[in-house]
């Protein structure tokens, strides 16, 4: 069970959180502009990284605030925590 | 068995119990004798049983071994006949506290213990081979059914479950942590001791009811004083420090991301079966967070693999010193050693000084150590090197060893044969740390050669391996190692140790390399005459069973554990897994590191279901959500049914009613007179803000721009994909607030989509949602006695449909309270629903009932809110849809925006599959024999399918189906692929009785020109 850091809470358990699944895919500005195959692949297809990656979560059972978590896949380690709308942080991973 | 056993095996001194009490106990209702301190294990062989169990597969007798978590046979059910509620199977002996009136029987044997009926498989072992049971029960149904499968039921299995509720307590807590120290052993102790007075919080567990470990096992003197002293005032001293807690009866079972460990607390078990003291839990689950983690869990012994190596008085040689020192008990007077290393040699000195005879010390190694040989050689025991037992001979308890040599070639042989008389043969086969924790946290192991075990290597979590478990064998070693990881682990989590003790004064003899032998290889060409060389004694798993999953392909350490079974049962092969890892890499010819471990997995030990559940159970499993008019429907008798956590009426049956009788009866109500519901539980989601409307406009279908202030409209969520998320009305409430209304089970997921786009695609968005499901308590009205309802409800205002516009709202005084009255309809009747503060919602809900008097009110339940909302073929979300229907798909283009830009899912309409023409549609379906109402999900096809080719084409299914009053019918709505293009076919639901015609139609099957909504009945 993971320990996560919520930006605006602080640490708390796993449950109090929702997965939001990969983070810093944009919504397309304009869909209608899309291929078939390009909507698809913004609708359905995500990235299955082993080792570090962004992704976002909820704080559902507390302040329910959206934020960027980076996680390593493999040790199941949190690397960083940053807000909505902040780049994910460079450095040694 | 004799009705009074004596403690023969029991000496007359030493040993940590109390001599001054007597315990009397029940072993399979023989009535025998022991003392505080002990375990039934140590008691049981105290008065010389030995045979306390029957393997699982063979049946073969089987005694104690070890004397501690990794006995494999040692499995007793406690209070079957005593406390049936509360009997637990599967305990280990050797961890089973011992109490007055304690009453324990063997698991698994039938008839008896002594006789056992299953112990003729033993026979048939040669055909019960690894994975025997898929090359032999297989290929009929009726085979498996009635001959196989009870079979294994009834000849493998441990014990008997309880049948009644377990009526004790169980508590879960949540701890966080600097330091957990795991292992309360000479090296756990000095961790914990290193870590104690710092300011960090120290939490240290021990799975044994007494802190020392090995130490309780073993002769040793630490800095001049005795090892069981040592403990006992390291222990005095962490009870005296401020920040540590001790933990003893404390299994930590898993070790989990972050430094989450669970541990199993067993607070009262040892007092007994009875009820617990009034206010303490039987077991309590501990959560443990740390900052830190020392794992200090030791090591196991490993037996060894040769003939008939299963018999009771086969025990570990560092068990027999264990229940020597620690519980004064002499295991057998005529014993002999068989080893591959110097460590165990002080059993058999320590057993022969007690007492025992020890006929010789069989060592497989040519050359052995210096000091350990000497000693016994010393003390005139016979010493044997470059020998090996190669079978055993006895039935119920061993009686000779059968002593060989070893040839050059590695393989024993027979022409040396002498057999040894014993009535206790040890066996020792070194030391497999005890990597379990580790390995759970992620952390990965490496293969020793000059340990011949496997031990830690890089670890991926905040952790510290001290001692055996290290792969540290020696005390002084334990001690330093456990001193520095835990200073290290104090510092390291943000607190100041001081210097830790470095060194530690120990008397231990010095030991030898080891000399692995993973089995005892016979010379002859016949494996099987020597008899079964068990490897897993808990599944009989054999060294010739995992040989032959080698010749039959296996490779892989996780397939070859799956064919052979080994590992598998409650002690998860803790005594087994080395040696079959090793005589697998024998087999296959490769390097032991090249097979590797299976993985560890928790627990550690079983844990009870109910220490799992907790307090959460009955009652207390989930939370249950009431509205505010709950006690009038209980009052009326309701039926109710879950939806979500809500407790919804289903159905008000009157006294001789029947379900079918009383829907019916709510159904004519509602279209005949007026009806009444708790509408309370739909979810409600206040929406504020400037661009509210814009907000509405990209999360719903169609259009919001244009909705003027007094208005409601029905909208549809899809998601991205353009399936149908969920539905509901909206109303505007003023300029910039909007009241949106959701499913009852969907509105925490609702509420959660909608914050998603808010805060990670909309931020520039001014907009605020918040949940006020629970400020509003709703009592809707409907039926063509709805509007005289409501004129009697709001006297002196004017709500009559002529007035009161439908999809339109207005606050309004209803029966004397401040109300919102929406003119909305699920029902195709006149419907008002009456929003009121939820603490009103009881009071609002009895004047409804006062002022209906006379115009034939009823209160309806959900059953025939969902008659009542099909027969007009609105859908539900969640019964018509799952996620793979479009709104076009549901007939509702109409609610589907061709004017906006985008919404959420738009794009996805025009993709081509979803663009399919024949996509299962939303029809309604009449069967042919109008009493028939099909099962929900029946499946729909063409007639006469069922009697053609198989497969059979689905063309759809049943999504909801019931019986209507209005109709006088069965009905039914279904998802039928072209069906919008099929009114009027006559298809076949497939039904188990054969197929039964129903013809498509419109889903609207009821007042299609819409005049009941303004309350002119048709």
């Amino acid at each position: 069970m993971l320990l996560i850091e919520c930006p605006w809470c602080g640490p708390r358990e796993e449950p109090e959180f929702h997965y939001g699944g990969q983070a810093h895919v944009a919504r397309p500005a304009d869909p209608a502009a899309l291929s078939d195959a390009e909507w698809a692949e913004y609708v359905f297809m995500r990235d299955n990284t082993k080792g570090p990656f962004a992704e976002r979560w909820c704080h559902s059972a507390g302040c329910r605030r959206w934020f960027n978590v980076l996680r390593d896949t493999v040790s199941h380690r949190v690397l960083a925590v940053y807000r909505m709308g902040e780049a994910p942080p460079e450095g040694p991973r | 068995m004799s009705d009074d056993r004596t403690q023969d095996c029991r000496l007359p001194e030493g040993g940590l119990i109390d001599r001054s009490r007597r315990i009397r106990f029940r072993f399979n209702g023989a009535w025998m004798d022991g003392h505080p301190g002990d375990t039934l294990a140590s008691a049981l062989l105290a008065n010389g049983v030995h045979l306390v169990g029957r393997s699982m597969k063979y049946h073969r007798p089987r005694g104690i071994m070890a004397a501690g978590a990794e006995d494999p046979g040692g499995l007793v059910q406690r209070g079957l006949h005593d406390e049936p509620a509360r009997t637990d199977p599967d305990w280990r002996a050797t961890q089973t506290a011992l109490v007055d009136g304690l009453e324990a029987y063997t698991v698994g044997a039938w008839p008896s213990l002594d006789r056992d009926a299953g112990a003729v498989l033993g026979l048939a072992s040669r055909v019960m081979g690894a994975g025997f049971y898929y090359k032999i029960m297989h290929g009929s149904r009726w085979m498996w059914e009635h001959v196989h499968e009870p079979l294994i039921r009834k000849a493998a299995g441990f014990g008997v479950c309880p049948d009644q509720p377990d009526p004790d307590v169980y508590d879960h807590r949540h701890v966080h942590c600097e330091v957990l120290v795991v292992g309360g052993g000479p090296a756990g102790l000095a961790a914990a001791g290193a870590a104690a007075r710092s300011g960090a919080r120290v939490i240290l567990a021990e799975q044994d009811e007494r802190l020392g470990g090995s130490l309780l096992g073993r002769r040793r003197a630490i800095d001049g004083q005795g090892g069981v002293d040592w403990a006992a005032a390291m222990e005095a001293r962490l009870r005296a420090s401020p920040d540590v807690r001790l933990l003893p009866r404390t299994t930590v079972f898993g070790y989990h991301d972050n430094n989450y460990l669970v541990a199993l607390e067993r607070v009262t078990d040892h007092l007994g079966l009875g009820p617990a003291p009034p206010g303490r839990p039987r077991q309590r689950l501990w959560h443990i967070r740390a900052k830190r983690v020392v794992l200090a869990t030791g090591a196991h012994e490993r037996p060894l693999v040769f003939g008939d190596n299963d018999r009771p008085g086969i025990m570990l040689a560092g068990a027999a010193q264990t229940y020597l020192h620690r519980w004064a008990v002499l295991p057998g007077r005529d014993v002999v050693l068989f080893t591959t290393n110097d460590r165990a040699y002080e059993a058999a000195l320590d057993l022969h000084a007690a007492g025992a005879r020890i006929h010789a010390i069989v060592d497989s190694r040519e050359a052995p150590g210096a000091a350990l040989p000497a000693a016994a050689r010393a003390a005139g025991i016979r010493v044997m090197t470059g020998y090996v037992v190669g079978g055993t001979s006895g039935v119920r308890h061993v009686t000779g060893a059968s002593v060989m040599k070893l040839g050059a070639d590695g393989r024993a042989s027979p022409h040396a044969l002498d057999t040894l008389p014993c009535d206790l043969l040890l066996v020792s086969g070194g030391l497999s740390p005890v990597v379990h924790l580790f390995s759970q946290s992620g952390g990965k192991l490496r293969y020793d050669d000059g340990r011949a075990a496997f031990v830690p290597d890089r670890s991926v979590q905040a952790l510290a391996n001290a001692g055996a478990c290290n792969g540290t064998f020696d005390l002084a070693g334990c001690l330093a190692e456990g001193a520095a990881a835990g200073a290290e682990a104090t510092r390291l989590a943000g607190s100041d140790p001081g210097a830790p003790r470095t060194a530690f004064s120990v008397d231990e003899p010095a030991a030898a390399a080891i000399k692995p032998l993973w089995r005892v290889r016979p010379a002859l060409v016949q494996d099987h005459a020597w008899g079964q060389p068990f490897v897993d004694f808990q599944n009989d798993t054999t060294a010739h069973d995992i040989r032959q999953a080698v010749r039959e392909g296996f490779e892989s350490v996780e397939h070859v554990k799956r064919y052979t079974l080994t590992g598998f049962g409650t002690d998860q092969g803790k005594t087994a897994n080395i040696n079959a890892i090793g005589i697998q890499a024998e087999a296959l010819g490769r390097p032991i590191p090249e097979v590797g471990t299976t993985t560890f997995r928790p627990p550690y030990t079983p844990v009870t279901f109910a220490a799992m559940a907790g307090r959460d159970r009955g009652e207390r499993l989930d939370p249950a959500r009431l509205t505010a008019i709950h006690d009038r429907h209980v009052a009326l008798g309701a039926a109710f049914e879950d939806v979500g956590q809500w407790k919804r009426p289903w159905y008000y049956p009157r006294p001789g009613e029947t379900m079918h009788q009383a829907v019916a009866r709510e159904c004519r109500a509602a279209r005949e007179a007026v009806g009444v519901l708790d509408a309370s539980t739909l979810g409600k989601i206040d929406i504020q803000g400037p661009d509210a409307a814009e907000f509405l406009n990209r999360v719903y279908t169609n259009a919001w721009s244009k909705l003027e202030v007094g208005r409601v409209r029905y909208g549809v969520m899809c998601r991205e994909d353009g399936m149908v998320f969920d539905d509901g009305t909206t109303a505007r409430i003023d300029d910039t607030r909007y009241l949106m209304t959701t499913t009852t089970g969907n509105a925490a997921a609702v509420l959660d989509h909608l914050e998603e786009y808010l805060q990670t695609e909309w931020p520039d968005l001014r907009v605020r949602l918040t949940s006020v499901t629970e400020q509003w308590a709703t009592v809707s009205i409907a039926g063509p006695k709805a509007g005289s309802l409501m004129a009697r409800l709001a006297s002196g205002q004017d709500l009559s449909p002529a007035a009161f516009a439908f999809m339109s709202w207005r606050p309004a005084t209803v029966a004397g309270l401040n109300a919102r009255v929406f003119r909305i309809s699920f029902t195709g009747e006149l419907q008002y629903e009456i929003n009121v503060p939820w603490h009103q919602g009881g009071a609002l809900w009895d004047a409804v009932m006062r002022a209906g008097t006379g115009l034939g009110v009823t209160p309806y339940g959900t059953e025939t809110m969902h008659v009542l909302r099909a027969e007009k073929g609105f859908i539900i979300v969640g019964q018509e849809t799952d996620g793979t229907q479009t709104p076009i798909d549901l007939g509702m283009d109409w609610i589907v925006s061709k004017k906006k830009p985008d919404f959420i899912g738009k794009r996805s309409f025009t993709r081509s599959d979803t663009a399919r023409a024949d996509r299962r549609h939303l029809v309604g379906l009449l069967p042919k024999d109008k009493r028939q109402v099909f099962p929900e999900g029946s499946q729909i096809v063409e007639t006469g399918a069922t009697r053609g080719t198989k497969p059979v084409p689905m063309l759809g299914y049943v999504s909801s189906a019931y019986w209507s009053p209005a109709l006088d019918s069965g009905f039914a709505l279904a998802l039928v692929a072209g069906g919008r293009g099929r009114f009027g076919d006559t298809v076949a639901v497939a039904l188990p009785s054969g197929e039964q015609p129903a013809v498509i139609c419109d889903p609207v099957m009821l007042d299609k020109e819409g005049a009941r909504r303004d309350g002119h009945a048709a």
